[in-house]
């Protein structure tokens, strides 16, 4: 029993990074109808950025501003100088963009700070509580879960109750009848990709501090299991992506524990292939298009 | 389209007809890779991907000695050219760079190829080819099959016997207390158990935990290893996943004693993980294996300085360092005793010779019917900020641990081979 | 009968063309043969059919080790074992092909990329799993170059010969099924899934029939790949692989059988002549740069060339512009006769 209580509380943590992560998948999915294959080396990107002024001031949260501001820029940035420049409606020259993109901004961090994992030290401690002798959630834990649940409120808050939301995601949905009632749809779409690498780069943020160093390949795991929860949750479901984030999460975590550390990815593919043979468009898709 | 597949086929007759260049035969007397004034090496290393992280900095480290041996004349008179081609830990790409060095650049022999899968996917290619394959950097047993692949040399004492040494060690230290492993997912892994197990017995391993290298978290391992009340953690982990059982430990407020295979216990890449500040707490008392000259006082390690100072552009110093030169050191070794015109034979003759010493605590074994290079290491550890050997050192035998004295090979003529 | 004579006359040429190359280029060129057999069916799926997959390593794995351990096991004459690694390479590959085909029928898009994105991410897992060698992979049988050859070739010919044969083998019918009928059920459930059920095609059998037509030829360059280097490491067919052979189908230009050979040869020669050019600058800025800057450089280039070049990308472009019912429904897929 402390074991199961150990390994839930150890996954939930990473849950909510996947969530997160996932989330911001989803964000950029609703916003332009593509699954942004440079996300992970994006948010790198902007977690240098955050290293470099944590690392000049001294300061975390600076860093951690200047990351979240990094990320904005950089999804802006992508999606005015290159995605825009891809004809619509087809996906795959935007997935061979976002393939170079990884390339060149993983090599050109390599080149930059060189390969090495660099520290990055959490703001809180990463001692766990005990209770009952049993380890469970530092302080460090909770910060991430505090904020992941905030920045996800955030959004759903933005997307649900404001009219920019609003703009967002008929935008998204509907751009022509969009466009013909004002909304500027490529705005829309730019300020979707600035909101999503930002919140990856948050993500990747929160991350970092627990493995091993920042890399420039630090977050290449968390991008493709957050792909595997997006698409479990439902790529245009906020709230599928934060329910299964949490499940793979308790799911990793439960299966390096009691089974081991390379059945993991097995354990996720498994669920992944059942989730979609049940419900091809996630658990929480929207009602299917008409297929006759 | 059609005149132009005609004049193609034509041109493709044309140049069947011809002797093309890819045909066999027409050998020639001259040495591949050794002109009158440069010997051509050649390897392969990640440069790129997640594994540089750990090891791009090892041939920079050999790069830079042999610049400093080609600036005091060479061997024999001949400078060495060392090209290094980054395969990214992926087997494919070795593959392919290592036909390029051996086919195109003509290498005279492939030295310190790193990485076990990735090395594993070009022995047989380079054993048809005749190719020395020299010093792989990896304690994979592979390495040591003279009778199947005579011209491949291991360089690091293989995973087994660094743990049946860190175990023996570990039950002359503390008599009964409960011995645990931590391995990654692969050879590496496997070795490290098979090596505690040989000393103690399978069933006397309390607990056996496995990492893999793309999930960068051991909270569940450390979790069950400190549920079992491990009290010698026996690891078999690279330096980043050394440092982070080790914080994930200390985190849950637990400090077992941590016994650690070299390829995952250079202190100075530790304390870059785990910050100035916290590293000599954490690491105090870390039981390590070594076969190579890293005294921080040693003669050896003084004559690395410098070159890496002067060649190197004083990168940080760590133990990538010292192994990077010690091969260098090793393969210069090799070619000096190779002869005034060394062949592949005659420097294949003169790895099995026996007269090849190396620069490690104790000297090379290779022989005829061994291609293992060390079969003796020396138990260090870190006290106060500083790891060292405390004098202790075993020999490894099909399974039994038989302590030697260690003898450390002098450095003679400024560390360049004559 | 037109296309098997063309394949027998390009299979005659590529094999005269081993001829002007040497060994280190013959052997580029059977690597560039087997990736040519993957992206030939890859092209085919994501082009005919629009079923985006990322896993086609994975299906060339499947067929090497189906290869490595069927060839390995027999015991005769080498055109035996060739013959049975390569029906065991067909059947692996085909199999896992029908498996994902069957999912993949029920899936669109992003959520098909998820799924075998999860399968390439999972192949190391399931080789150190399954009796499959772990991270050094199976070893396959090697083949000598046959005596009455010895003197004329070396063996990284005669393994480019065989590449070239066994991906005409591979490609062939693929061009011929996609020319056929089969072809044109395909575009049918393309262009639109209700009204090609309405006239009677099955629109999961059709999508899921592509998926085996695309993997066979995937296992079958696995098991080139086993010939060339004698090796299957799940490490060599990983996502930067997997995600290669999609630039491969992609910057070719998709379903086109021709653009999947260019893609291929740029796959396998660009990031090599990259190297040698970063090579020809002298290395004074740093040993970072080391690699890296080739996977820059490459990188940059492949973004350039989707951006700039109107090839491979547009006219998958047109077709998929010409499939929607929208005002471009002129069939720019008859280009194709």
């Amino acid at each position: 029993m402390d074991r199961f209580v150990f390994l839930i509380s150890a996954g939930l943590a990473r849950g909510a990074v996947l969530a997160l992560f996932a989330l911001s998948l989803v964000i950029v999915w609703r916003a332009a109808r593509v699954v942004n294959f440079a996300q992970a080396a994006m948010a790198v990107t902007a977690v240098y950025a955050a290293f470099a002024v944590t690392a000049a001031t001294g300061s975390y949260w600076a860093g951690l501003l200047t990351g979240l501001a990094a990320g904005a820029l950089l999804g802006a940035a992508v999606e005015r100088g290159l995605m825009r420049r891809l004809p619509a409606h087809a996906p795959l020259p935007g997935i061979i963009v976002a393939i170079g993109l990884v390339m060149m901004l993983q090599a050109g961090l390599a080149i930059a700070f060189g390969p090495e994992h660099r520290p990055m030290h959490p703001p809180f401690s990463e001692r766990p509580f005990l209770i009952g002798g049993v380890p469970v959630l530092s302080p460090y834990d909770l910060f991430t879960l505090i904020a992941a649940a905030a920045v996800m409120g955030a959004l759903a808050l933005l997307f649900g109750r404001t009219s920019l939301g609003l703009q967002l995601r008929a935008a998204a949905f509907a751009p022509e009848t969009s466009r013909l009632l004002g909304v500027r749809v490529p705005r829309m779409v730019t300020l979707g990709w600035a909101l999503a690498v930002a919140t990856a780069a948050l993500a990747a943020m929160l991350l970092v501090p627990t493995e091993l160093g920042l890399n420039p390949h630090a977050v290449d795991l968390l991008f493709v299991n957050a792909f595997a929860v997006a698409v479990i949750g439902g790529l245009d479901s906020p709230i599928g992506a934060l329910l299964a984030g949490v499940g793979v999460g308790l799911l990793v975590s439960l299966v390096t524990g009691y089974a081991s550390a390379s059945a993991a990815p097995l354990a996720v593919l498994a669920l992944l292939t059942l989730v979609l043979l049940v419900r091809p468009g996630g658990v929480f898709s929207a009602k299917e298009a008409r297929t006759a | 389209m059609r005149p132009r597949t005609i004049t193609s086929a034509a041109a493709a007759a044309a140049a069947l007809a011809l002797t093309a260049c890819s045909t066999p035969g027409g050998d020639d007397e001259s040495v591949p890779g050794v002109t009158d004034d440069t010997v051509t090496i050649g390897t392969h290393q990640p440069l790129t991907g997640p594994a540089a992280a750990g090891y791009s900095t090892i041939s920079a480290a050999t790069a830079a000695y042999f610049a400093y041996v080609n600036d005091n004349g060479g061997i024999h008179g001949r400078e060495i050219e060392y090209i290094v081609k980054d395969d990214a830990y992926d087997p494919a790409a070795t593959q392919t760079v290592v036909r390029e060095l051996v086919t195109e650049d003509g290498v005279f022999a492939v030295v310190n190829g790193l990485g076990t899968p990735t090395h594993s996917s070009v022995l047989d290619y380079l054993d048809q080819q005749g190719v020395p394959d020299l010093f792989v950097s990896s304690g994979s047993l592979t390495w040591n099959q003279p009778e199947v692949y005579e011209n491949t040399f291991a360089f690091n004492a293989d995973y087994v016997t660094e743990a049946a040494a860190l175990t023996q060690y570990a039950v002359e230290q503390s008599p009964g207390a409960k011995i645990c492993v931590l391995g990654q997912d692969d050879d590496y892994g496997q070795g490290i158990i098979e090596g505690v197990e040989a000393v103690i017995g399978s069933n006397a391993v309390t607990e056996v935990q496995t990492y893999t290298t793309s999930a960068e978290d051991l909270t569940a391992q450390i979790g069950a290893m400190m549920a079992a009340e491990c009290e010698i953690n026996v690891l078999g982990t690279i330096n980043g996943f050394t440092a982070m059982a080790v914080g994930t430990a200390a985190q849950m407020e637990w400090f077992p004693q941590w016994y650690v295979s070299s390829s995952g216990a250079d202190y100075p890449t530790l304390v870059g993980y785990l910050g100035e500040d916290l590293a000599p707490t954490l690491l105090q008392g870390m039981v390590s294996v070594n076969y190579l000259p890293f005294s921080p006082d040693g003669e050896w390690v003084a004559l690395f300085e410098r070159i890496n100072e002067e060649y190197n552009d004083g990168a940080p110093f760590t133990g990538n360092t010292v192994f990077g030169m010690s091969v260098g050191y090793l393969f210069a070794e090799a070619l000096a005793a190779a002869g005034e015109d060394p062949t592949r034979e005659s420097l294949v003759a003169a790895l099995e010779s026996g007269e090849i010493l190396g620069n490690g605590i104790l000297p090379l074994s290779y022989s005829a019917d061994d291609h293992a290079a060390y079969r003796g290491v020396g138990i260090t550890i870190v006290n106060e900020g500083v790891q060292d050997y405390v004098g202790t050192a075993y020999e490894v035998a099909s399974g039994s641990v038989t302590p030697v004295e260690p003898s450390p090979v002098p450095l003679e003529n400024e560390g360049i081979p004559q | 009968m037109k296309i098997p004579l063309r394949a027998l006359l390009l299979t005659v040429l590529g094999i005269g063309a081993t001829f002007g190359l040497d060994p280190f280029r013959n052997y580029q060129l059977a690597t560039v043969a087997a990736c040519f057999a993957a992206v030939a069916g890859l092209t085919v799926l994501v082009g005919l059919t629009g079923q985006l997959s990322l896993g086609h390593a994975v299906l060339m794995a499947a067929g090497g080790y189906g290869f490595a351990f069927a060839a390995s096991a027999v015991e005769g004459p080498w055109p035996l074992a060739l013959l049975v690694g390569l029906v065991a390479a067909v059947a692996v590959a085909g199999l896992l092909g029908l498996l994902l085909g069957m999912a993949a029928a029920r899936l669109r898009g992003p959520y098909l990329a998820g799924l075998t994105l999860a399968l390439v991410i999972a192949l190391p897992s399931a080789a150190s799993t399954l009796p499959l060698g772990a991270d050094q992979g199976a070893r396959a049988p090697f083949f000598a170059v046959p005596e009455a050859l010895a003197a004329l070739i070396a063996l990284e010919q005669w393994h480019a010969w065989l590449a070239i044969v066994i991906a005409a083998v591979a490609v062939t019918p693929l061009v011929m099924l996609r020319s056929g009928r089969a072809g044109l059920r395909m575009r049918a459930v393309l262009d639109d899934e209700t009204a090609a059920r309405l006239s009677g095609v099955d629109p999961g059998l059709v999508k899921a029939g592509a998926f085996v037509a695309s993997a066979v030829p995937a296992g079958l360059g696995g098991a080139i790949l086993a010939i060339a280097t004698q090796q299957v490491t799940p490490g060599g067919y990983g996502l930067a692989f997997s995600l290669l052979l999609v630039v491969a189908a992609v910057v070719g230009g998709l379903g086109s059988i021709g653009g999947a050979a260019i893609g291929s040869v740029l796959i396998v020669f660009l990031p090599w002549i990259v190297d040698e050019l970063v090579a020809a600058v002298p290395s004074d800025l740093g040993q970072r740069l080391d690699g890296n800057l080739a996977v820059l450089l490459f990188g940059a280039g492949l973004i350039a060339m989707t951006l700039a070049w109107p090839g491979g990308a547009a006219r998958l472009l047109d077709r998929l512009r010409a499939a929607r019912p929208s005002r471009l429904a002129t069939p720019t897929t008859t280009t194709e006769r």
